[in-house]
C-alpha cells in the first residue's frame, strides 16, 4: 500500500515520506545507542549466553564413542544386543583397529571414563586392556575375539557391548535420564538401581528447603521492613545500615561464623546448656544437617527479602491506615485488609529473589550442610570438579534452570509479575 | 467532669492544648462547642493547627491537655475505630487495591453488616454522590473530582453523626470545587450530619458554613457566622484574613460610647467604632471594607471627618470599578463601586475626599 502512495505525485510531501524520514532518524539514534552499549552486550554474550548455551549443548552431546570407535560402531549395527550372544569376530577386529588408533592418540582412557558413568568398571577395563591391545597387530594377530576375552573377561560379556552400542549415538538423553535417577539401557530408559538413586531426592530437598528458607525470610523480614518503613528517616537509615552490614562481610566469613555458632560445642549450645534449657549430654545437633543450612541461609538471604519489602512499604502512605481506622477497622483489620494487600508486591519480589538465590546456593550448604543439608548445586559442583562428569552436571544445571523458569512462569500466572515491585 | 461543659453541645473542645515536641504549643487553649447538625469550618493560614485539631477529634493524635467531648462523653481514651466519626482525607485515601464498591463496603464489613444490607447501602451512597455506575472501578481509574465524591460517600456510608473533612477540595479546579462545595453542604444538611470542615480558602468557608472558626497561632481568633465574620471582625487578624480590607494606623484621641475618634499617624482624624480599644491613647488599627468607603461628593456627610486621598490607579473589572488610593500614607487603600449609570469614575492623579459611616470603620487592636 505504501508503495502505491509513494509513487503518486500528490503524496510526495505527505505521511509516507514523513514516516520514512522519522524512521531513518530513529534508526540513527538507535544505532548510536546500540553502539554505546555494545561492549556491555558483548560482555554479557561472552560471559553469560555462551556458557549457558554450551552447558545446554554439553548435556546432550555424546560423540565420544563414535569418534573414538568409529569402525566398531558401524560393525555393532548389525548386532542385536537382545539376542544374548556376543558380537561376531568382525566387531572385535574393528574394535582392535579402533583401539590401536585411540591408544596412539591416548583417547581410550577418556572413553573409559565416559563409559564408566554408565557401567562401573569400564574405566579400568579400558586402561588395563589398552596396554595389551597396544602389542597386537591388526592383521597378523587375527582372530581377536578369544584374545580379547583373555585380556579381560569384560570383553566376553554381552553387557559391555550393549553399553557401547547404546551410547554410540551422537546426541543422548542419557545424562538427563541419569539426572533423574534413570539410565539408558538396550531396552530403553530404566530406573537406576536403588543404591544409586539420590538426585531426585536431592532436587526435592533443594526445592523444599528453598521454600522453607523463603518462608522464614518472609516471617523475619516483614516486621523488620515494616519498622524500617515507619520509623523517622534518620533512625530508619541507621537501621538500614545494620540490615546492609552483612553485605560488607565476605559470605565465607559469615558462613564460617555460623559454623562456630552452631557446633555442638558452639556458642548457641553453650548458652542453652548454661541456661539449663538443654542437657549437657544432649547438645543439639544443629549443624551439618538441614537445620544448619536453613538457619545459615535464612540469615544470609534475609537482606534480599527486606530490601524489596521496604521499598514497597515506603510508598504506602500512613493515611491509609488512618482512613481504615476512621472507618471502624481495628488495628489488626486495618493492617490485614488495607496495609498487607498493598505490601504483597514487596513480598512477591523478595520471595522470588530469595527463592531463586536459594535454589542455586552452593557455598553455605557446602560448609554447614554436612551430607544431609546439601543442595543440588553441591552435586553439580561435585560432578564438575571431582567426578568430571560434565555431561551430567550440565543436565542437572539445565533441569535446575528449567525448574526456576517454570516456577517463575507459575508465579506470573498466579500472582502476576507486574505485581512485583523491586523499587518504589 | 469539667465545669465548663456546654449543655447540648455535640462536640466540645474544652481547654485543649497540643504539643508535638514538648517545647511549643501547636494548639493553645482551644474551646469550641458544636451543636448537633452544625456545619463548622476551621479556617486559618497554613500551620495554624487546623489538621491537628481534626486529628485529635478523630483520635489519631492525643491532646496534651484538656478534654474533647463527644455527646457529653470524654473521648480521650476511645481508640479511633470506636469513635464512629466519618473522615474525608485531604488526599482522599481511597484504598487502591479495592474497587469503589469495596471501598464503600469496607466500613460496613468491619461493622459485620450482612451482604444484602451492605449492597443496598453502598448503592444508595453511590447514587447519593451520582457515582452509581462506577462501583466496579479502581480509584486510580477515576478523576480527581470523582475520587473526591467516592471519599465523601465512603465517609458517609456508615451513617456517622459526625464527619470531619480536611481540605477535601484542595486538589480540584475552581469550577469543580464550587460544584462540590454545593454538593457537600447539600448532603450535610439533608442528612443532618454534624460537620467539621477544614480549609484555608476563605470563600469556601464563607459560602459553606453555619459558623466559621478562624484559627491563627493555635487559637481561635473568632468564631462566628460568615456574615458576622465579614462585617464585624473582632480583631485585626480576622479583619485582614477575611475578605479585602483597608487598614489605617493611629491612636485613640476621643472615645464615647460606640464611637471614637482616631488620630492617624499623619495627624488626620477619623471617626470609628471602638471594638477592642478601651481608652484614649490606645494604639489601634482601623479596618474598613473597600465597598463601605464613600467617595461620591454628593453623598459624603460634611459633618463627619473626611480624609484627603490621591487616586493612584483605576482598575476596570466589568461589574465593578476598583480604585487604588493613597490615603494617610497608605498607598494600598482600595475602594470599590458598582458599575452603575451614576457611578463616579475617578482618574489617576485626581485628589478627592473620602469618608464613611462610623460603624463601618472598626477600631481594632494594633
Ligand atoms: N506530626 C507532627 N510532628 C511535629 N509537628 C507537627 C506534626 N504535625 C504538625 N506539626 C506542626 O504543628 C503545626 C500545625 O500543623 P497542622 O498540620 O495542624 O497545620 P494546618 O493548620 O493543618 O496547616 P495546613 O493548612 O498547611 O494544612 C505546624 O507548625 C506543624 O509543623
Ligand atoms: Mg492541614
Amino acid at each position: 500500500m505504501s508503495d502505491t502512495t509513494q509513487n503518486g505525485p500528490m503524496l510526495a510531501a505527505d505521511g509516507t515520506t514523513l514516516k520514512r524520514s522519522l524512521a531513518r532518524s530513529l534508526r540513527r539514534e538507535k544505532t548510536r545507542a546500540l553502539l554505546l552499549i555494545s561492549p556491555l552486550l558483548f560482555f554479557v554474550f561472552l560471559s553469560f549466553i555462551v556458557p549457558i548455551v554450551s552447558m545446554l549443548f554439553r548435556s546432550v552431546e555424546n560423540s565420544i564413542v563414535q569418534d573414538t570407535l568409529p569402525e566398531t560402531v558401524v560393525a555393532l549395527q548389525s548386532w542385536d544386543a537382545q539376542s544374548g550372544e556376543l558380537p561376531d569376530e568382525d566387531v572385535y577386529a574393528a574394535f582392535v583397529r579402533d583401539m590401536l588408533v585411540a591408544i596412539d592418540e591416548k583417547t581410550h582412557t577418556r572413553l573409559g571414563s565416559r563409559l564408566n558413568y554408565e557401567e562401573t568398571g569400564m574405566s579400568s577395563m579400558f586402561r588395563r586392556s589398552g596396554r595389551q591391545i597396544k602389542r597386537l597387530d591388526p592383521v597378523e594377530d587375527a582372530p581377536f575375539k578369544d584374545k580379547l576375552i583373555e585380556i579381560h573377561d569384560g570383553w566376553g560379556e554381552v553387557q559391555t557391548w550393549a553399553v557401547i552400542k547404546t551410547h554410540s549415538v551422537q546426541y543422548t538423553d542419557g545424562y538427563f535420564l541419569n539426572a533423574i535417577d534413570m539410565q539408558r539401557t538396550v531396552d530403553g530408559p530404566a530406573v537406576q538401581p536403588e543404591n544409586k538413586q539420590i538426585l531426585i531426592q536431592l532436587f526435592w530437598r533443594t526445592l523444599q528447603m528453598s521454600l522453607i528458607i523463603t518462608g522464614f525470610c518472609i516471617l523475619l523480614g516483614y516486621p523488620v521492613a515494616w519498622i524500617l518503613a515507619n520509623l523517622p528517616m534518620r533512625t530508619a537509615n541507621l537501621l538500614m545500615i545494620l540490615v546492609l552490614l552483612p553485605f560488607w562481610t565476605s559470605l565465607l566469613v559469615r558462613t564460617s561464623a555460623w559454623k562456630v555458632m552452631l557446633q555442638q560445642q558452639g556458642v548457641i549450645n553453650d548458652v542453652l546448656v548454661w541456661l539449663g534449657m538443654v542437657d549437657d549430654a544432649a547438645r543439639l545437633i544443629i549443624i551439618n544437617n538441614q537445620i544448619g543450612t536453613i538457619i545459615a541461609m535464612t540469615h544470609i538471604l534475609l537482606p534480599f527479602m527486606i530490601l524489596p519489602m521496604y521499598s514497597v512499604m515506603q510508598t504506602i502512605p500512613p493515611t491509609y491506615l488512618r482512613a481504615a481506622k476512621s472507618l471502624g477497622a481495628s488495628n489488626w483489620t486495618a493492617f490485614w485488609r488495607v496495609y498487607f494487600p498493598q505490601s504483597v508486591p514487596g513480598i512477591g519480589a523478595g520471595s522470588i529473589l530469595v527463592f531463586i538465590l536459594a535454589i542455586g546456593y552452593y557455598i553455605t550448604p557446602e560448609i554447614v550442610g554436612g551430607t544431609k543439608g546439601v543442595f543440588i548445586s553441591n552435586r553439580i559442583a561435585y560432578h564438575i570438579s571431582s567426578s568430571l562428569n560434565w555431561g551430567l552436571a550440565a543436565a542437572l544445571g539445565t533441569i535446575l534452570l528449567a525448574a526456576v523458569l517454570i516456577l517463575y512462569w507459575a508465579y506470573d500466572k498466579i500472582v502476576g509479575i507486574d505485581n512485583v515491585k523491586l523499587g518504589g | 467532669m469539667s465545669d465548663t461543659t456546654v449543655d447540648g453541645a455535640f462536640v466540645q473542645f474544652d481547654r485543649v492544648q497540643k504539643s508535638y515536641d514538648g517545647e511549643t504549643l501547636v494548639v493553645k487553649d482551644l474551646n469550641l462547642a458544636l451543636p448537633r447538625g452544625e456545619f463548622l469550618t476551621m479556617l486559618g493560614p497554613s500551620g495554624s493547627g487546623k489538621t491537628t485539631c481534626l486529628m485529635m477529634l478523630a483520635g489519631f493524635e492525643t491532646a496534651t491537655h484538656g478534654d474533647i467531648l463527644l455527646d457529653g462523653q470524654p473521648i480521650n481514651n476511645i481508640p479511633p475505630h470506636k469513635r464512629g466519626i466519618g473522615m474525608v482525607f485531604q488526599n482522599y485515601a481511597l484504598f487502591p487495591h479495592m474497587t469503589v464498591a469495596e471501598n464503600l463496603s469496607f466500613p460496613l464489613e468491619v461493622r459485620k453488616m450482612g451482604k444484602s444490607d451492605r449492597e443496598a447501602k453502598v448503592k444508595r451512597a453511590l447514587d447519593m454522590v451520582q457515582m452509581g455506575a462506577f462501583g466496579g472501578r479502581r480509584p486510580a481509574q477515576l478523576s480527581g473530582g470523582q475520587q473526591q465524591r467516592i471519599a465523601l460517600a465512603r465517609a458517609l456510608v456508615f451513617e456517622p453523626e459526625l464527619v470531619l473533612m480536611d481540605e477535601p477540595l484542595g486538589a480540584l479546579d475552581k469550577q469543580l470545587r464550587e460544584h462540590m462545595q454545593f454538593e457537600i453542604t447539600r448532603l450535610a444538611h439533608e442528612l443532618g450530619i454534624t460537620t467539621v470542615y477544614v480549609t484555608h480558602d476563605q470563600t469556601e468557608a464563607l459560602t459553606m458554613s453555619d459558623r466559621v472558626a478562624v484559627f491563627d497561632d493555635g487559637r481561635i481568633q473568632q468564631l462566628a457566622p460568615p456574615d458576622q465574620l465579614y462585617e464585624e471582625p473582632t480583631n485585626s487578624f480576622v479583619a485582614q484574613f477575611i475578605g479585602e480590607n483597608n487598614t489605617l494606623e493611629g491612636v485613640i484621641s476621643k472615645i464615647s460610647g460606640d464611637t471614637c475618634v482616631v488620630r492617624l499617624d499623619n495627624g488626620d482624624e477619623i471617626d470609628a467604632k471602638p471594638i477592642n480599644v478601651s481608652a484614649v491613647g490606645d494604639r489601634t488599627k482601623v479596618s474598613i471594607r473597600p465597598e463601605r468607603v464613600e467617595f461620591n461628593k454628593d453623598r459624603l456627610n460634611p459633618d463627619a471627618h473626611l480624609l484627603k486621598a490621591e487616586v493612584k490607579e483605576f482598575i476596570y473589572m466589568g461589574d465593578i470599578f476598583r480604585f487604588r488610593l493613597s490615603v494617610a500614607g497608605n498607598d494600598d487603600f482600595i475602594v470599590k463601586t458598582r458599575n452603575a449609570p451614576d457611578a463616579v469614575r475617578l482618574t489617576p492623579g485626581q485628589t478627592i475626599d473620602i469618608g464613611w459611616l462610623a460603624q463601618d470603620c472598626r477600631a481594632l487592636d494594633a
